[in-house]
């Protein structure tokens, strides 16, 4: 990564931790882990209260469909390496990569719900331009999302919003597919926490 | 629904507010992306308006500006949490707008 404290900076205790992990999961650390648990207490600690309410709080949102939503964001954002962690716990939620790669690939042609895809469309815009306007929600309203709905979307918006940047800004390093994939599957099963 | 409100006004608080390297001023003009000037100054902006275009020598600029890489470390995350408040409360808004009423999450990002 850009900064050598988010690398190798950390506390004897978290280093540690690391090592545990690594021997126990035979993967290198994600950079990712290594962000957050930097002087946890002032960016890792408070904003995983905010990413697992957003990903694992209630929600009529299935947790697939905020997966992807966080994917589609990363894309948005040219964050190559949470597109691929994100589209990796999608996959695994749903269940189905196909709808996963289609959603990335034309989010107009693929084959989701009217709400999902509009919802979508409004996170797609609100990250490009920064901005969304009432005609944009109502259109989200009119094809049956709800506003709780849009709420808990715009929740999800704001958690990767700021992650995505991060990832770009201090130059996550690509782990290989087996370590993104063993990510994906300790974040389907414990959240964000 | 999900709530992240309180969760949010912690994390804004803790990084704007809490101790730090870098200077509340400093870590409030990251988050504003304003009143900021030289090597700093482009670091920021690329990080809310572009930070897939950010590269090595964005970073090594502001170390030779004198920022230790603590500070670099807080500001970066003061400026993407505070774009990304900015695109939550501007669609918010919008909510209202559509529908004529307050929002349910609490505006809080101050």
């Amino acid at each position: 990564m850009r900064l050598a404290i988010l690398d190798s900076g950390h506390g004897f205790a978290t280093k540690v931790l690391f090592a545990l992990i690594r021997a126990v999961s035979r993967q290198p650390m994600l950079d990712v882990i290594k962000l957050v648990k930097y002087r946890a207490d002032f960016y890792g600690d408070p904003m995983k209260g905010v990413t697992h309410e957003a990903m694992r709080g209630p929600s009529s949102w299935s947790v697939g469909d905020r997966e992807l939503m966080a994917a589609l964001i990363a894309r948005t954002n040219g964050s190559d390496w949470c597109t691929t962690a994100h589209s990796a716990v999608a996959r695994r939620a749903f269940r189905d990569g196909a709808k996963v790669a289609a959603v990335l690939s034309d989010l107009e042609s693929a084959p989701i719900e009217e709400p999902l895809r509009a919802t979508l469309r409004m996170l797609r815009k609100l990250t490009r331009d920064n901005r969304v306007d009432a005609a944009d929600m109502r259109a989200l309203l009119a094809v049956g999302a709800s506003r709780a709905q849009i709420e808990d979307a715009l929740a999800v918006g704001f958690a990767f919003n700021t992650i995505t940047r991060l990832a770009n800004a201090f130059g996550f390093v690509d782990p290989g597919p087996d370590a993104m994939e063993a990510g994906a599957k300790y974040l389907l099963a414990r959240g964000y926490r | 629904m999900s709530n992240i409100s309180q969760a949010r006004k912690t994390l804004v608080s803790r990084v704007l507010h809490g101790g730090g390297e870098a200077s509340s001023t400093m870590r409030r003009a990251a988050f504003d992306n304003a009143g900021m000037t030289g090597p700093v100054s482009r670091l920021i902006d690329k990080v809310a308006k572009h930070a897939y275009n950010l590269t090595d020598d964005d970073i090594v600029a502001v170390r030779l500006a004198g920022f230790t890489e603590d500070q670099i470390f807080e500001l970066v995350v003061c400026a993407a949490i505070g774009q990304a408040a900015r695109q939550y409360e501007a669609a918010l808004t919008a909510i209202e707008a559509a529908t004529g009423a307050t929002a349910h999450a609490s505006r809080d990002s101050r």
